[in-house]
């Protein structure tokens, strides 16, 4: 029946430093379980990626491996053996065609996406190298979008360098997606399509970009260079596509030359290869390089592209489906040497792209010779529109402030007709 | 059936050790013999008049031991024995018990009421002794006053003892009725006036009702007050004892009595003897929690969802209030620094002061300064310690927009008295108050800083200074450094401390070598801020700590070659081991988690374990917590390697997961053994037999602490997910464990935060389970074994996500689990999902999570489906 004893903690601190050693311990437990099982569902992640991406491209869900293993056990073997960290080791061919496959291409902006100012984001591209960068069993590679190797170095990325391996070094590994900007000898993130071993093509531009931010800052590999880190990264700053977004990373100042603004769909996933959900738009005041050089740097007089050669000897963009911009016949081709899968370019005759209902109807095309061997690519239908449109009337950045403009009135529109 | 006993209950208090030793052992052969003879053979003791006091007194501190033990498993089996006597021995006893009450010695009559009050707690939830409260309410008028204060007191330990469900209303408004009536000024006797005073504060929580109703709240409260004005100081104190536990069980009604508890707790604080004052004080530092507690609920919006509003009791007594407390401060006592147990009228004030300037925050500051800067350059000590205290009291609480400028002017006062104040008094508060302000005023979080570069040093050179004064200021100045430390935990990469890194290590290390620092706690406050400099390190002074690792591991030498130690000195070596393991746990952490760093520290590895194998050898709980803890820092850095230690020290692992009593010591081994699974793969194979039967085991016992559960349950999915299909073997065990588990955790039907908080983690633990084994199995051809339990798992998360009350831990780990099972049993249990809520609703509220983590799981939960399903 005694009453407590009323004395209370006198000049105490209310802690226990022993009850904090405690939570500490109990809290890195909990983030190691965590990692650990991040780590297991991580390799599901990217094994399944990468069967997507050996399945054909018509076929776009995933396969259960079990019945494949049954079934095929050879095929489902092959598919599942190869990962990210063999691709980083492949060598010429085999890597460029793997790479080149991996990343995700923006189409050019040909006219004002809906929802521009909601559902985008924007930023100014660096000028520089699109390349991927790998970093796996501690050293990191750099990976032109040919495929061709630009740089071999260590870094602060995860397992980017021998002095950071951890325990689980085999299965951690990163995959960014970076212009390389040589004024400042300085990687800057445009995408993260991998971080620590966990794959991020499944996941939202918005959470991509999240991640990219938090993880990148964390890792200390946006530090200055050093012996363990021979390149800096940095990531872009990112805007929303509203008026005052739009205009910030448009006239904004950046530390690097400006090549033109990217434009993100925030719901997107990464995806290889063209993609409308990325668009690139330019103009004189962001890039240097509107319109396309020709091989000796020069702006031609009139507009090159690169088609591909199809067996029939059709002439295609790199877009899926192709855009078909014309026809060889069989006697050109042969006389060419050219064979099937062979990239060609062409010069366009001035005002010489024939529509009808929006469609490209028909081209006029003059055969200039086979590009560059580093070319790994046809242009792409919206890159030939956009510079076509660059040449002729080029979509202004005071066109796509005023889409934003209007769109907002239309809000506002929706919501009088609402009330009334 | 009763036996005569007197003569081995006096030999049980003989001063002869042998003759005591003979005794107790003959009372517990009696008990083991013949319990129900024993039991009755006690209460006859107790209740004949015509014995000894001392043998009467014993009888009935033995027969109580019998009913009640401290230890829950105990104590559960003293009552199911007591159940299961005879109803006839019982009843006998009972009525001895009773007739004690009349007895004339007191100390035999307060005897018997406890026992009575134990029995009570035992049958009155089983419905038995119905008429045990009636008997004693019958005669409470007509007995003689003695019979009528032990009648009251035996009242007061029932209602302690009894849950206040177990009686009904009818029964509760009798005994406050008795207990009131006793408690007026009507009653004569001063014994009987006591004793009531005293049953009603165990009653208080029995009178919800009453106090409900406006009329016999009045009254209660009326009778209450007037006690507080008795002439006799221990029914003074006692009437204070029962307004304080009012003002906390009945905040909400206290509103028409503020004014006149005021009135009498300021003359009580101001004029009555120190134990009635005390409890004056006592009253307001409750007001304060309610208050906190109401204002923290509210969480500083209005739209608050606390179930009790805030009267703002605290702010309106203030301007009357503080001076009342701030005259306290001024009454310390000459050696309170350095008695460990002091508690006085300053130190209650301060303490006071202290909760109100939580309560009120920036309010106060005005109504403190004029008084501190009154006091704070006066002669008298008391003047200047009082002044400085008051100043720290109201650190926390007011907005540092308000405090910094106040402190950034003090503060040169406060370091300049911490080196130059002559008495020891003000050194020691001064300290205090330092410590204080950079607790609440210091560290990434603030705009403006305390500690700049121009500063820093004074303020690093004058507490390193004073670490060398009397124990209590060095303890102190210790504990400042400590806040010091902590405020720039996150500093970056570069920080202010690493100049004086090597300088501040040395320091601490001297203290802790001081003669005298076993008092006021300095060796321990030393290492304790040793850690936390250690802690808030940056690279910068990394190979500074490295070289720290071979200096704790030299004491920790030192104290395991020492031979020969009284029993004194053994203690005083244990608690030095046990603050050495810490720091040497904070070490191999800090290190471990830095890549080049962990290098340095792993040249050490096979001398720290060998230490660390060798504390194992000292039986003391805190100690094995301590060096486990390092053990598992040791492993996560040590990773595959840790395996050439496993063959040593496996059998502290095995000890520690036995050692259920000492609870924090089985829940540490158990998340070392995590630890080591992540550390050694597949290779924890050869040691899981033998940790998962200690697991099995502990999970089974009803000894077995509950917190301890959901560590196990995470620890089966560590297992799992190490050792992969190999854990098959177990699945017939753990699996089942887990599904009764799970069961219980669905569904809280509970209210109570605690108790959901619980079920949470229980959730946790189950779920990670779950994880580790689906992923273990994965690839597996035994995932098919897995099959059978995949309806019940989505089950399970199906309850949990209607049941709605999970938290967002909870929420991501079930939301992994779901892909988890998807990835593993494939199209095997694709109908089984898509049957399944926790696949759409669930998952979805995942998706759109503001969470990232629950984002991730999310979005992987959703992929690992998509592919199930789409074959």
């Amino acid at each position: 029946m005694a009453p407590p004893d009323p004395r209370r903690p006198f000049k105490r601190p209310a802690f226990s430093d022993q009850q904090k050693r405690r939570d500490i311990s109990l809290q890195r437990q909990a983030q190691n379980r965590r990692d650990a099982q991040h780590q297991a569902r991580c390799l599901a992640l990217t094994t399944m990626t990468l069967q997507n991406d050996s399945a054909s491209a018509s076929e776009p869900e995933y396969e259960l491996r079990e019945p494949d293993f049954e079934i095929e056990p050879e095929a489902a073997v092959k598919a599942r053996d190869f990962d990210v960290r063999e691709a980083a080791s492949l060598r010429g061919r085999e890597a460029r065609r793997w790479f080149a496959k991996q990343l995700m291409l923006p189409e050019w902006m040909i006219d004002v996406p809906d929802r521009l100012s909601s559902d985008w984001y924007a930023c100014a591209r660096p000028a520089g190298k699109r390349c991927f960068v790998v970093s796996s069993n501690g050293v990191t590679v750099s990976r032109l979008r040919n495929g061709g190797l630009l740089h071999r170095f260590p870094s602060a990325l995860p397992n980017g360098s021998r002095t950071n391996n951890s325990n689980r070094s085999g299965q951690s590994y990163c995959i960014l997606d970076c212009i390389f900007h040589e004024a400042d000898q300085t990687y800057y993130v445009i995408d993260m399509v991998c971080w620590a071993g966990m794959s991020m093509y499944e996941c939202t531009t918005e959470f991509r970009f999240f991640w990219l931010n938090s993880k990148l800052a964390e890792s200390g590999a946006c530090t200055d260079p050093s012996p363990q880190h021979k390149y800096a990264f940095r990531t872009l700053v990112v805007y929303n596509s509203d008026q005052e977004g739009l205009k910030a990373a448009y006239a904004g100042p950046v530390s690097y030359l400006k090549d033109g603004l990217l434009f993100y769909n925030k719901h997107a996933h990464y995806e290889s290869g063209n993609t409308p959900l990325v668009l690139v738009w330019k103009d004189e005041n962001c890039s240097q390089y509107v319109l396309d050089t020709d091989s000796k740097g020069q702006i031609p007089d009139q507009q090159q592209v690169v088609l591909e050669l199809l067996d029939d000897g059709r002439l295609a963009t790199l877009d899926d489906p192709p855009v078909i911009f014309g026809c060889l016949n069989s006697d050109f081709i042969q006389k060419m040497g050219s064979q099937t899968g062979d990239l060609l370019r062409f010069s366009i005759n001035e005002g010489a792209l024939y529509f009808k209902d929006g469609q490209l109807e028909r081209a006029d095309l003059n055969y200039l010779g086979k590009p560059n061997r580093a070319r790994a690519f046809a242009d792409s239908y919206s890159k030939v529109m956009f510079q076509y449109a660059a040449r002729h009337s080029p979509l202004r950045i005071e066109h796509l402030l005023a889409s934003i403009e209007s769109s907002n009135h239309q809000e506002i529109t929706t919501d009088a007709d609402m009330l009334g | 059936m009763a036996m005569e006993v007197t003569q081995i209950l006096l030999s049980a208090q003989s001063v002869d050790s042998t003759v005591r030793k003979h005794a107790e052992e003959n009372l517990k052969q009696f008990q083991e013999q013949n319990l129900p003879a024993f039991l009755l053979s006690l209460s006859v003791e107790l209740a004949s008049e015509e014995k000894p006091v001392d043998s009467r007194k014993l009888a009935g501190l033995v027969l109580k031991n019998a009913l009640d033990a401290k230890e829950q498993h105990r104590k559960y089996e003293l009552v199911q024995r007591w159940l299961s006597l005879d109803v006839s021995v019982k009843s006998q006893i009972k009525a001895c018990l009773l007739q004690t009450l009349s007895s004339t010695a007191s100390d035999v009559r307060s005897t018997a009421s406890q026992v009575i009050a134990k029995v009570a707690g035992i049958e009155l939830p089983q419905k038995q002794w119905p008429e045990l409260v009636g008997s004693l309410l019958s005669n409470v008028h007509q007995v003689p006053p003695h019979v009528k204060q032990a009648t009251i007191e035996t009242l007061g330990y029932l209602c302690e003892e009894v849950a206040p469900e177990t009686i009904d209303q009818d029964q509760v408004n009798k005994i406050l009725t008795a207990v009131v009536q006793g408690m007026n000024a009507n009653e004569a006797n001063i014994e009987v006036r006591l004793a009531s005073t005293r049953a009603l504060y165990n009653a208080i929580g029995f009178s919800q009702a009453n106090f409900s109703n406006d009329m016999e709240r009045d009254y209660i409260m009326r009778v209450v007050c007037e006690a507080t004005l008795s002439p006799e100081v221990k029914i003074r104190q006692a009437a204070y004892e029962c307004l304080v536990s009012i003002g906390s069980t009945y905040y909400e009604k206290l509103a028409p009595y503020i004014q006149d508890i005021f009135n009498i707790t300021s003359k009580a604080v101001r004029d009555d003897e120190e134990p009635v004052a005390l409890q004056a004080i006592e009253f307001w530092s409750s007001i304060c929690d309610e208050e906190i507690d109401i204002l923290d609920d509210y969480g500083g919006d209005f739209t608050a969802d606390s179930d009790v509003p805030c009267y703002y009791f605290i702010k309106q007594a203030l301007p009357a209030l503080v001076p009342l407390l701030l005259e306290t401060l001024l009454k310390q006592e000459e050696d309170q620094d350095q008695d460990e147990g002091a508690w006085n009228l300053a130190m209650a004030g301060g303490t006071c002061l202290g909760l109100v300037a939580r309560t009120v925050g920036d309010d106060i500051v005005p109504l403190v300064m004029p008084f501190i800067e009154e006091n704070i350059t006066k002669g008298d000590w008391r003047q200047r310690e009082a002044a400085t205290y008051a100043f720290g009291s109201i650190l926390e609480g007011p907005s540092p927009d308000k405090l910094t400028p106040i402190v950034n002017v003090a503060l040169g006062f406060m370091l300049t008295a911490l080196t130059k104040d002559p008495s020891s008094h003000v050194k020691d508060t001064t300290a205090w108050t330092l410590g204080r302000i950079f607790e609440f005023l210091h560290g990434s979080t603030l705009a403006t800083p305390i500690i700049t570069p121009s500063n820093c040093q004074q303020i690093i050179t004058v507490l390193l200074q004073s670490m060398k004064d009397a124990p209590n200021v060095a303890e102190k100045a210790c504990g400042a450094l400590y806040f010091l430390a902590q405020g720039y935990e996150d500093v970056g990469p570069t920080s202010p401390l690493t100049p004086y890194f090597q300088e501040i290590v040395q320091s601490l290390l001297n203290a802790t070598h001081r003669e005298d620092a076993g008092e006021s706690r300095l060796r321990t406050a030393a290492y304790e801020t040793l850690n936390e400099v250690v802690r808030s390190s940056t690279e910068e002074t990394a190979r500074l700590v490295v070289e720290l690792v071979q200096v704790i591991m030299t004491e920790l030498h030192k104290t395991l070659e020492a031979q020969k130690l009284s029993s004194d000195e053994r203690e005083k070596q244990t608690e030095l081991q046990g603050l050495l393991c810490g720091c040497l746990q904070v070490i191999i952490q800090k290190l471990g988690a830095s890549e080049p760093m962990k290098y340095a520290l792993l040249q050490y590895s096979d001398q720290i374990m060998n230490l660390l194998l060798r504390v194992f050898a000292c039986r003391n709980a805190t100690v094995h917590e301590e060096a486990m803890l390092s053990i598992g820092a040791l492993a996560y850095a040590t990773g595959p390697n840790f395996a050439k230690y496993m063959p040593d020290f496996y059998k502290y692992l095995d000890m520690g997961l036995q050692n259920f009593e000492e609870y924090q010591v089985c829940a540490v081994t158990v998340g070392i053994v995590g630890d080591i699974c992540r550390a050694l793969d597949d290779k924890v194979l050869a040691y899981c037999d033998g940790i998962m039967t200690q697991l099995l085991k502990d999970l089974s016992s009803n000894q077995l602490h509950q917190s301890v559960k959901p560590p196990i349950f995470s620890c089966f999915g560590d297992i799992a997910l190490a050792i992969g299909e190999n854990f098959e073997k177990y699945l017939m065990y753990a699996m089942p464990m887990l599904q009764s588990a799970a069961e219980l955790s669905a569904h809280t039907s509970s209210v109570d935060d605690e108790m959901i908080e619980y079920t949470n983690s229980l959730r946790n633990g189950i779920l990670e389970a779950y994880s580790g084994i689906f992923q273990g199995f994965k690839n597996s051809p035994k995932t098919q074994l897995l099959i059978p339990y995949a309806p019940h798992i989505l089950q399970f998360l199906d309850s949990i996500y209607i049941e709605k009350d999970m938290d967002d831990i909870v929420m991501k780990t079930a939301i992994g689990v779901l892909g988890d099972l998807a990835d593993t049993l494939g199209s095997n249990a694709a109908s089984l999902i898509q049957q399944s809520v926790s696949s759409k609703d669930f998952l979805n509220e995942c998706l759109s999570s503001d969470d990232h983590l629950i984002k991730e799981s999310a979005e992987w939960a959703r992929l690992a489906i998509s592919r199930a399903i789409s074959v």
